[in-house]
């Protein structure tokens, strides 16, 4: 198939940017999105062109590296998949195809359609972790976890990090990265200890940050690669107010 | 005599390591915040070590060539974690545990240190699962345990199929709870290119910052490599795509010594290459085989469907030939045994080089539900890829280049051949052998981390307490400087008609041809030459685009595929090196009638540790003798 | 309680209550004005008698007007500081599928309901409050009381046009909330996976009495009148 790209192209975070616009042709339609990008970016040294910087690195949907804004969507068309994931049949033959950087004012953009996205590790160092040293924990049975308490943490926990949410989210919103963190520790009994501090914390931190607040639009729930419910939200406005409101 | 000191402590196996702790000197606390201690890599290996180290209150600074520690290759891992727990109460214990390493390793590692890697296994499950980490548990609210590859009791510890992603969560939390506390540095998006040695110890690296293009230098009192494997050799492989050697190659070039190159692990189960533009073969976790069963046609070249081959027309050829084992042997056997029957002419798929896994009897025996519930995330991503449901159509799969079992020699206490530079999880050679169970992968990186490194590191740093802190304007730094900026301009001058990706893609099929699943003497000697030719090739055509001072991701390549060349050239001579097939190294001049791998233990019971002599020279070999003790050597069998 | 409402999710908070309080009162309010329907007016007027006269109402009118304000206020607020996440947008955005237009256009719609709240209060409230309405006896003159109903239907009989706003403004009205309905319990944190699907139908369910109650009163005098 033979498609058109246009892409978001910006040599550095002090540059403006602005769209170039490549056609590609001969793209099996078996190609991952990414190897597409790889079979550009060859053409595009071929001709003594700056290859188009992307990040990506496991490319099996869960090292959370890769995203982009694809043809109006984080991660593309495909509901449930990491950009890395998607493949180029959901593309037709003659499409124009428009691939942005995440946008957001918590996440600037460093080169091309990569982002900085330090601001999930700091919202984590604010308190997205259990205290405990390594050595100081009991067996590991001698903590009881229903199912259904570790299911869910499992749910929450399967988040990568990518950065989706903050990308769809029409104000920017960190929350269902937040809360997938908040609920995910909130299950445990040991992660129940500190379950106060920590969703203060980390909401002060998101805030700090220039991420917005949530507005229930469910933009982020639609767009993460790995379903991450609102629910998740839900729960952390539960935790945050109850724990506020003893302030 | 040798030149190494492995430092096997005495006494009987079992109480080897309590000995030995006890023997170790310590570091006052307030001393320990006046050393400082270089650790690259935040994979399960660099944050288990950076986060204890930190938490034991040393000035720990942590390098990652990643944005985040969350995205290190650990994130991939899927099966599970093994621990000597005996919660299914089938009969398990630390013993057991090491012995099934020791013989899935073909008897190729060293008793004290695999026993050791079982010993803390234990641990690692508890302070996993005190961090959060959400292992699968069953209805009485306990830990859920399962059976995979090569063993018999159920001791693996999993979370759907996510388990490396999800204890990577929590060894990432406890890394940027040390991170908030202001012990360890994070410096994300740096790539460690060289080691800077003063007076014979590992003093501190020279780092290009991945944004800026700049050339940075770090200081240490000690410096630990947790850097991985270096199974991209292959170029496609199951690792994550910029998975590279480079730390541990210029390591090597300082003076640590590479120990079994050649061993490295083929997965059974990865999806299979299905065109030319595919960058990378998707693991699927080898725990599918507990419910999957793999075969092919009986008739060369079917071509029917799978669903409408008749069940007496199916060679489950695994179950044919290792009846005690079936499904569940040892990678490195599933994995000779796939490219055995595809090159007969039975593989499946339009390449012919694939093998089906099969759920039909299983969904039919424990139900969708039960089934979709333990893979479903893993049928999910092969739906993704294959555009086919596991549910309604067997799996495709094919061996692919996984784990490098090969790395750095560590003596016990995981340090490397320099003083004072050491190196933890798959970057070292220590535990694994020639050949590595499922499961155990975690287990190693986060028990070296968490639970040995933190002691032996400090054994080592209390004859350092007087050093002030290292200063980055000596000799040493400003020659390693001088030199990696002069690579740099050399790799950016040269603008000749070849990408590095296409350099490594031919330098991955030389490897996968001549020295992958199965190896000989004249294949790996004409690889040796093949390489040598690619590689000057290299350094005339390729043509590296952008500038050094930005982010440039075909700089970062060329400099990975570079040293990929180097390091082809030992894998192979290490290969060539070992006349004998064990584990996953298989000379197709020693096996058995039967075909299977047959072991030298007279001529070949040694680690292969190989010394860098200089560019152009042979590298020199050391043999580390491995005495049995406690185990009787036998040929591992699984029929 | 210290330092609540400088987060985004105290904001959140306010909007929420504010939001279920103004929820109750378009109930009460609906109620009453459907009384408007049956009879000659009376039942209507004497409904509207007594929330004027009650004791209770004239403590609550006061909250009332606070509780919109406070909403519209925080509501501004809000808009204005997510406005700031973003300093470049996106050229091409589709749709997800989920995110429904009422969620992401809440202040849109929120404006345009201000604006027509501007309109029904000067109609209405202001008139009845500043005393311009003719007065009516009842049984026999025991009772006396504002003649409501004529004002209503006067309006809604005489300009058809009024007929036309006021029927857009229950339709936005009823946008508004069947967004607003169930994100006031997400944002209290009452919802999870399966209340989640629930409290969307009772939300639409609201959403949809209150805007064709609110629609039918000017349809009735509009062609039945």
């Amino acid at each position: 198939m033979n498609i058109k790209l246009k892409i978001w192209r910006q040599p550095n975070a002090k540059s403006k940017g602005r769209f170039e616009t490549y056609p590609l042709n001969d793209v099996s339609s078996e190609m991952s999105f990414l190897e597409m990008l790889d079979y550009l970016n060859n053409s595009l040294i071929k001709d003594g062109k700056e290859p188009v910087a992307f990040e990506h690195d496991c490319r099996e949907g869960i090292c959370g590296s890769c995203g982009m804004y694809i043809s109006g969507r984080p991660h593309g068309p495909q509901h449930r998949t990491t950009t890395c994931e998607l493949r180029m049949r959901e593309f037709k033959d003659g499409q124009t195809i428009t691939i942005e950087p995440w946008r957001a004012a918590a996440f600037p953009v460093i080169k091309d359609l990569i982002v900085d996205r330090n601001a999930f590790d700091k919202i984590m160092q604010s308190g997205g972790f259990i205290s405990i040293n390594a050595g100081a924990a009991q067996d590991a049975n001698s903590i009881l976890v229903p199912k259904k308490n570790a299911d869910e943490a499992f749910d929450s926990a399967s988040c990568v990090g990518c950065g989706a949410c903050v990308a769809a989210c029409k104000n920017s919103s960190a929350m269902l990265f937040i809360s997938a963190k908040v609920t995910h520790l909130a299950q445990f009994p040991q992660g129940r200890i500190e379950a106060e501090i920590r969703v203060k914390n980390m909401v002060a931190k998101m805030d700090e940050l220039g991420f917005g607040g949530c507005t229930n639009t469910r933009a982020c729930e639609a767009e993460c690669p790995k379903g991450i419910s609102i629910s998740n939200i839900a729960k952390l406005n539960r935790e945050f107010f109850v724990a506020k409101l003893k302030d | 005599m040798s030149k190494l000191n492995s430092k096997i402590p005495d006494g009987p196996l079992a109480d080897k390591w309590t000995n030995h702790k006890a023997s170790l000197k310590l570091v006052n606390p307030a001393n320990k915040g006046k050393l400082d201690i270089i650790v690259i890599g935040t994979g399960l290996g660099g944050s288990s070590s950076a986060s204890t180290l930190g938490e034991l209150g040393y000035n720990v600074k942590v390098f990652s060539y990643q944005d985040s520690p969350r995205r290190a290759h650990s994130v991939a891992a899927q099966g599970g974690i093994n621990a000597a727990k005996n919660y299914k109460n089938d009969n398990d214990s630390i013993y057991r545990l090491f012995y099934d390493m020791l013989k899935g390793g073909d008897f190729r590692a060293r008793e004290a240190n695999v026993y050791r890697a079982a010993e803390v296994s234990n641990l690692v499950i508890d302070h996993y699962t005190a961090l959060g980490v959400p292992f699968a548990r069953d209805y009485g609210g306990t830990i859920d345990n399962r059976s995979f590859g090569g063993v018999q009791v159920s001791r693996t510890f999993y979370a759907k199929g996510q388990t490396g992603q999800q204890c990577l969560v929590g060894a990432y939390s406890a890394l940027t709870r040390q991170i908030a506390k202001g012990t360890v540095t994070m410096y994300p998006r740096r790539e460690m290119l060289d080691l800077v040695i003063i007076d014979g110890k590992a003093r501190g690296i020279i780092t290009r910052n991945l944004v800026t293009g700049e050339i940075e230098r770090h200081s240490a009192h000690a410096v630990v490599l947790a850097t991985g494997g270096y199974g991209t050799i292959y170029y496609m492989s199951t690792l994550a795509l910029n998975s590279n050697a480079s730390a541990t190659w210029k390591a090597h070039k300082k003076g640590a010594f590479f120990a079994n190159p050649s061993f490295v692990q083929i997965h059974p189960t990865s999806i299979p290459v299905l065109n030319s533009y595919q960058s990378k073969l998707t693991l699927m976790s080898e725990s599918l085989r507990n419910d999957g069963r793999v075969w092919v046609p009986k008739k060369q070249g079917d071509t029917r469907k799978p669903n409408d081959i008749p069940e007496d027309e199916r060679d489950y050829y695994l179950e044919r030939r290792y009846p005690a084992f079936g499904n569940l042997v040892p990678r490195d056997v599933a994995s000779r045994a796939a490219k055995e029957r595809c090159d007969a002419g039975f593989g499946v798929g339009s390449t012919g080089l694939s093998v089906y896994l099969d759920f039909r009897d299983a969904i039919k025996k424990k139900g969708k539900k039960v089934i979709e519930e333990n893979y479903g995330n893993l049928f999910d991503m092969y739906e993704k890829i294959s555009g086919e449901s596991p549910l309604e159509t067997p799996m495709r799969i094919y061996p692919a280049g996984h784990y490098t079992m090969g790395g750095l020699w560590v003596d016990y206490n995981l340090m490397t051949t320099i003083p004072g530079l050491f190196a933890v999880g798959e970057s070292n050679f220590s535990d694994h052998g020639a050949n590595r169970l499922g499961a155990s992968s975690l287990m190693q990186c986060s028990g070296d981390g968490y639970f040995i490194l933190p002691y032996t590191i400090t054994d080592y740093l209390a004859s350092d307490i007087k050093t002030p802190r290292i200063k980055t304007d000596t000799p040493e730094f400003d020659a390693a400087e001088k030199e990696v900026s002069e690579r740099v301009k050399k790799l950016l001058s040269i603008n000749g008609n070849e990408t590095p990706t296409s350099y490594h893609r031919r330098l991955g099929k030389i490897m996968w041809d001549y020295c992958g699943m199965v190896r000989n003497e004249e294949g790996l000697k004409k690889a040796l030459v093949l390489i040598k030719e690619l590689e000057d090739e290299f350094w005339k055509n390729v043509k590296v685009a952008g500038k050094a001072e930005e982010l440039n991701q075909e700089l970062e390549k060329a400099g990975r595929v570079m040293d990929f060349f180097e390091l082809a050239k030992l894998l192979c001579t290490d290969a060539l090196n070992r006349k004998e097939s064990c584990g996953a190294h298989f000379r197709e001049e020693s096996q058995t009638e039967t075909g299977e791998a047959k072991r030298d233990d007279d001529n070949f019971s040694y680690v292969a540790a190989w010394e860098y002599k200089g560019q152009g020279q042979e590298p020199e070999l050391h043999k580390e003798e491995l005495k049995f003790e406690y185990v009787k050597l036998q040929e591992r069998n699984y029929k | 309680m210290n330092g609540i409402f400088s987060s985004s999710l105290g904001k959140k908070l306010i909007m929420s209550i504010t939001g279920l309080f103004l929820m109750i009162f378009l109930l009460v309010h609906l109620t009453v004005n459907l009384m408007l329907l049956f009879g000659d007016g009376k039942l209507f007027n004497f409904a509207a008698n007594f929330m004027a006269t009650n004791q209770l109402i004239e403590v609550v009118e006061p909250v009332l007007a606070i509780g919109f304000i406070v909403h519209i206020i925080y509501a501004s607020i809000i808009t204005l500081l997510n406005q700031r996440t973003r300093p470049m947008g996106y050229i091409q955005t589709s749709s997800n599928g989920v995110t429904s237009w009422a969620s992401k256009n809440m202040y849109i719609l929120g404006g345009a309901i201000f604006i027509f709240l501007v309109i029904h209060l000067i109609n209405f409230f202001w008139k009845i409050k500043f005393g311009e309405v003719a007065t009516l006896s009842y049984d026999n003159g025991l009772t006396q009381m504002a003649d409501t109903y004529s004002l209503v239907s006067g309006l809604f009989i005489t300009y058809w046009w009024y007929d036309l706003i006021y029927i857009a403004g229950a339709l936005l009205l009823g946008f508004h909330l069947s967004h607003g309905f169930w994100s006031a319990f997400q944002t209290l944190g009452w919802n999870n996976k399966i209340w989640i699907k629930r409290l969307e139908i009772i939300a639409y369910i609201y959403a949809i009495i209150i805007a064709i109650g609110f629609t039918i009163i000017p349809l009735y005098f509009l062609i039945l009148k």
